[in-house]
C-alpha cells in the first residue's frame, strides 16, 4: 500500500510537470495571438486553460497522496508554508511555493471577470516563476531524478519552455507593429496662432 | 429561407481592451470578420452585434475565451 | 403665455436681456456686475419643474452633440441616487475659444448653472473641469461668492479627445483624460460609478438664464429648431473671434460678426475638426440643425473655420487629418491603425498624387473606422474627410490630374 502511494505520488508529479509545461507554452502562444499546431487561436486558449486545470488536478493528487505517505512525512502545514518539512526541507519547500503560486494563478484566472484584467495579468506573470520552481522541485525531491528517462523528459520540457520564452522576447513575436507617429503636429499650424479676439 | 430568431443578446466590443487576438472572429465567423488590422468587424459595422439564437452558445464562448476580456454579452 | 418682464432684486428691477447678447450681457466678470445684470439665483422649484422648463425651452447641449439637455437631466434624476454634476470646460477642440471666453467673461453664469442643477438634482458633488488658463479667473469668481466653496476645480489635459464626457470623468477619477468604454450611460454610472451628469459650460450658463427668465424668454430669439443664442468661434487665419448669435442666424451673418468677409470665403469648416465643410455658394445657410443638415453639418460646438479664396481645401483637410490621427489616444485598434492610414491617403490627395483610387480608398477606410471606438473621434474624423471629398469634388478631380484649381501656384 505504501509503495503504491509512493509510486502514485511520483507518477502524478511527473505528469503534472508535463501538463504545466504544455500550459506555459500554450500560454505564450495565446499571448502571441497566433494559431498553432493546426489549431485556431481560440482552441489554443482552450487547450491552455484545460491543460492547466488537469495539471492542477494532478498536482492535487500528488500532494494528497504524499500527505498519507510515511516516507515523505508531510503534514498539512507543509502544504502552504514552505521549508518546514523534515524530508528534504528545501526541495520540498520549493514544491510548497509552487503550490501556493499555482493556487494564486488558478484562482485569479477563474475570477478574471470579477477581479479585472490588470490583477489577473500581474498574478499570471507568476507562471514564469512557477514553472522553474516546479522543475527544480522535481529534481531535488524526485526519487527518479537520476533516471535517464526522467532526465530526458526534463530536458525536453526545458527546451520547449526556454525556446518559447526566447521567442516571446524577440521582435518576431508580435505580428502587428503598432508604431505611433513620431511627428508631432501643432494645431497652431492649422489654426494659425491662438490669439483670441472678442467681438460683441 | 427563414430569418434566424434573435436571442435578445447583444455582444459589445470594448475597443479600449481589444488587442486583435482573433479568437472571436474564429468563433463567430457568421457575425464577425477580421478588419485589415485583425480587429473584429461586425457585418453592420459599429461596436455592438445582435446575436441570433443559434449562435448564443458561440457568443458565450467568445466572451469566455477572449484573452483580454474585451467582450460583453448583455 | 406670459413672459417674465421684471425681477425685483434688492430694490432694482432686473430686465431680462433683450438682444442677442445674453451670455455675454454683463458689463464685466465680477459678481457685482453679474448680480446687477441678471439678479440673484432663482429659488428652488424641484427637479421635475426644472426638467419641464428646460424641455419647454428646447435647450440642446452646446458641447457638440446637441443632445436635449432636459433628457440628460431626466436620465440623471431617474436613477434616484445622489450623483455628480460636472461642468465641462475642457474645450479639447483647439480651434474653439467660446468656452474659455465664456469662463473669462461670465464665470458666474456658469457657476450659477452648476449650483442650480446640483441643488435641484440633489447632487453630492459638483465639479468644474477647464484648461489651465481658466483656473485663475474661475477661482477668483468662486472667491467672490459664498455659495461656490463646494465646487471642485480640475485642470484638464491639452488633448483633442480630453473633452469627451467619459474622458472628463476618467480625468477626474484617474488623472488621465482619455475616453473609456461605456455601455451604460454616464447618467446611470459615471464618476465613482455614481450617476454623472456632464454638461458643457455654455449649456450650464443657458440653464442659469432659463431658470431665471423662463422658457418663453429663451425661445423669444433663435429658430424653432435651434432656440436661444449660441456662442460661435470664428477662426480666420491667425485670429479667433467669439460671437454670440441667435440660433439659425445665417452663416454669412455670423462670419461677418466675427470679422470675416463672406465674399472672400472659399469654404467654412462648420463644427470644428470633427465638423463638415460648407462651400462658399452655401454661405447663406442658416446655422440651425435643419439648415446645415444638407451639408452633413450641424452647429456642433459653434466653430467656424474659414478657408479663404486661393487656398486649397484638400490640402487643408490633409493637414487637419494628420493632426487628428496624431491626437488619437491610441486605445482603440481601428482608430489607432485606421486614422494614420486615412491621414496618409488624404495627404497624398492633398499633394496632388495622381493615384485615382485614393478617393475610393478614403471612402473604404472611413467606413471601416466609423462607430468602432470608445469615443467618436474616428467617426468625427471620417465625417470631416468625407465632407471634404464632397465639398471639394472638382478639386479632387483636378488633383488626380496633378492640378489644383484653387491654389494655382
Amino acid at each position: 500500500m505504501n509503495e503504491a502511494l509512493w509510486a502514485l505520488g511520483r507518477g502524478t508529479g511527473v505528469v503534472a510537470l508535463v501538463l504545466l509545461t504544455v500550459t506555459v507554452v500554450l500560454g505564450i502562444l495565446t499571448r502571441s495571438g497566433r494559431p498553432a499546431f493546426g489549431l485556431p487561436r481560440f482552441a489554443v486558449t482552450l487547450v491552455h486553460r484545460n491543460s492547466a486545470l488537469i495539471g492542477a488536478v494532478f498536482v492535487l493528487i500528488h500532494v494528497v497522496t504524499l500527505l498519507f505517505d510515511p516516507y515523505a512525512q508531510l503534514n498539512a502545514v507543509d502544504f502552504f508554508v514552505p521549508f518546514l518539512g523534515s524530508y528534504h526541507p528545501f526541495w520540498l519547500g520549493l514544491g510548497t511555493v509552487g503550490l501556493d503560486l499555482l493556487i494564486a494563478i488558478l484562482v485569479t484566472a477563474l475570477l478574471r471577470r470579477w477581479i479585472g484584467q490588470r490583477v489577473f495579468r500581474v498574478v499570471h506573470w507568476a507562471a514564469y516563476a512557477l514553472w522553474p520552481i516546479a522543475l527544480f522541485h522535481s529534481f531535488g525531491t524526485g526519487t527518479d531524478a537520476g533516471a535517464p528517462l526522467f532526465i530526458l523528459l526534463a530536458v525536453a520540457c526545458s527546451a520547449v519552455v526556454v525556446g518559447a520564452v526566447i521567442w516571446r522576447t524577440t521582435t518576431a513575436f508580435q505580428l502587428r507593429n503598432r508604431t505611433t507617429p513620431d511627428r508631432r503636429i501643432e494645431p497652431s499650424r492649422i489654426a494659425a496662432d491662438q490669439k483670441t479676439k472678442e467681438l460683441r | 429561407m427563414s430569418t434566424p430568431t434573435r436571442s435578445g443578446k447583444v455582444l459589445h466590443i470594448d475597443w479600449t481592451r481589444c488587442d486583435a487576438r482573433g479568437s472571436c472572429t474564429e468563433l463567430l465567423p457568421e457575425l464577425l470578420r477580421s478588419d485589415p488590422w485583425g480587429y473584429p468587424l461586425p457585418a453592420g459595422g459599429g461596436s455592438d452585434v445582435a446575436i441570433p439564437a443559434h449562435l448564443a452558445a458561440a457568443a458565450r464562448d467568445a466572451v469566455g475565451l477572449c484573452p483580454v476580456l474585451a467582450l460583453r454579452l448583455s | 403665455m406670459t413672459m417674465v418682464d421684471a425681477h425685483v432684486q434688492g430694490g432694482h428691477a432686473i430686465t431680462p436681456p433683450t438682444g442677442t447678447a445674453r451670455l455675454l450681457a454683463a458689463d464685466d466678470p465680477a459678481h457685482a456686475a453679474h448680480l446687477a445684470r441678471f439678479g440673484a439665483l432663482p429659488g428652488r422649484r424641484g427637479a421635475d419643474a426644472v426638467i419641464a422648463e428646460l424641455e419647454r425651452a428646447g435647450l440642446a447641449g452646446r458641447g457638440g452633440a446637441a443632445f436635449p439637455t432636459w433628457r440628460k437631466l431626466a436620465a440623471a434624476a431617474q436613477s434616484g441616487r445622489s450623483g455628480v454634476i460636472i461642468a465641462n470646460g475642457s474645450e479639447g477642440e483647439p480651434l474653439s475659444a467660446k468656452d474659455s471666453t465664456l469662463l473669462h467673461r461670465s464665470p458666474h453664469l456658469v457657476l450659477d448653472g452648476l449650483l442650480l442643477v446640483a441643488a435641484e438634482l440633489g447632487a453630492a458633488e459638483a465639479h468644474l473641469v477647464t484648461t489651465s488658463a481658466q483656473l485663475a479667473p474661475i477661482r477668483r469668481a468662486m472667491d467672490q461668492r459664498a455659495d461656490a466653496g463646494g465646487i471642485r476645480l480640475h485642470e484638464t489635459h491639452d488633448r483633442f479627445v480630453a473633452g469627451e464626457a467619459s474622458a472628463v470623468v476618467n480625468g477626474i477619477e484617474r488623472g488621465r483624460a482619455i475616453p473609456r468604454d461605456h455601455v451604460v450611460r454616464l447618467t446611470a454610472s459615471g464618476l465613482g460609478r455614481r450617476p454623472t451628469l456632464v454638461l458643457n459650460v455654455e449649456t450650464l450658463a443657458h440653464i442659469a438664464l432659463v431658470l431665471r427668465f423662463g422658457a418663453d424668454w429663451f425661445r423669444s430669439i433663435g429658430s424653432s429648431d435651434d432656440p436661444g443664442t449660441r456662442l460661435f468661434t470664428v477662426v480666420r487665419g491667425g485670429e479667433r473671434a467669439v460671437v454670440e448669435a441667435a440660433g439659425g442666424t445665417l452663416l454669412s451673418a455670423v462670419l461677418r460678426a466675427g470679422g470675416a468677409d463672406p465674399a472672400r470665403v472659399r469654404a467654412v469648416l462648420v463644427g470644428g475638426f470633427h465638423g463638415a465643410w460648407v462651400t462658399g455658394d452655401a454661405i447663406d445657410a442658416p446655422m440651425s440643425p435643419a439648415g446645415l443638415a444638407p451639408f452633413g453639418a450641424s452647429p456642433g460646438a459653434g466653430i467656424l473655420m474659414v478657408l479663404p479664396r486661393g487656398e486649397c481645401g484638400l490640402a487643408r483637410t490633409a493637414q487637419i487629418t494628420a493632426y487628428l490621427a496624431e491626437q488619437s489616444a491610441g486605445q482603440c485598434g481601428p482608430c489607432a491603425n485606421g486614422l494614420p492610414e486615412i491621414a496618409e491617403a488624404m495627404g497624398r490627395v492633398g499633394r496632388r498624387d495622381r493615384n485615382s483610387s485614393l478617393p475610393r480608398q478614403l471612402r473604404e477606410l472611413t467606413a471601416l473606422v466609423t462607430g468602432r471606438g470608445a469615443c467618436h473621434h474616428p467617426d468625427g474624423t471620417a465625417r470631416m474627410v468625407l465632407s471634404a471629398l464632397d465639398a471639394f469634388d472638382h478639386d479632387l478631380r483636378a488633383h488626380a490630374r496633378g492640378l489644383c484649381q484653387e491654389a494655382a501656384a
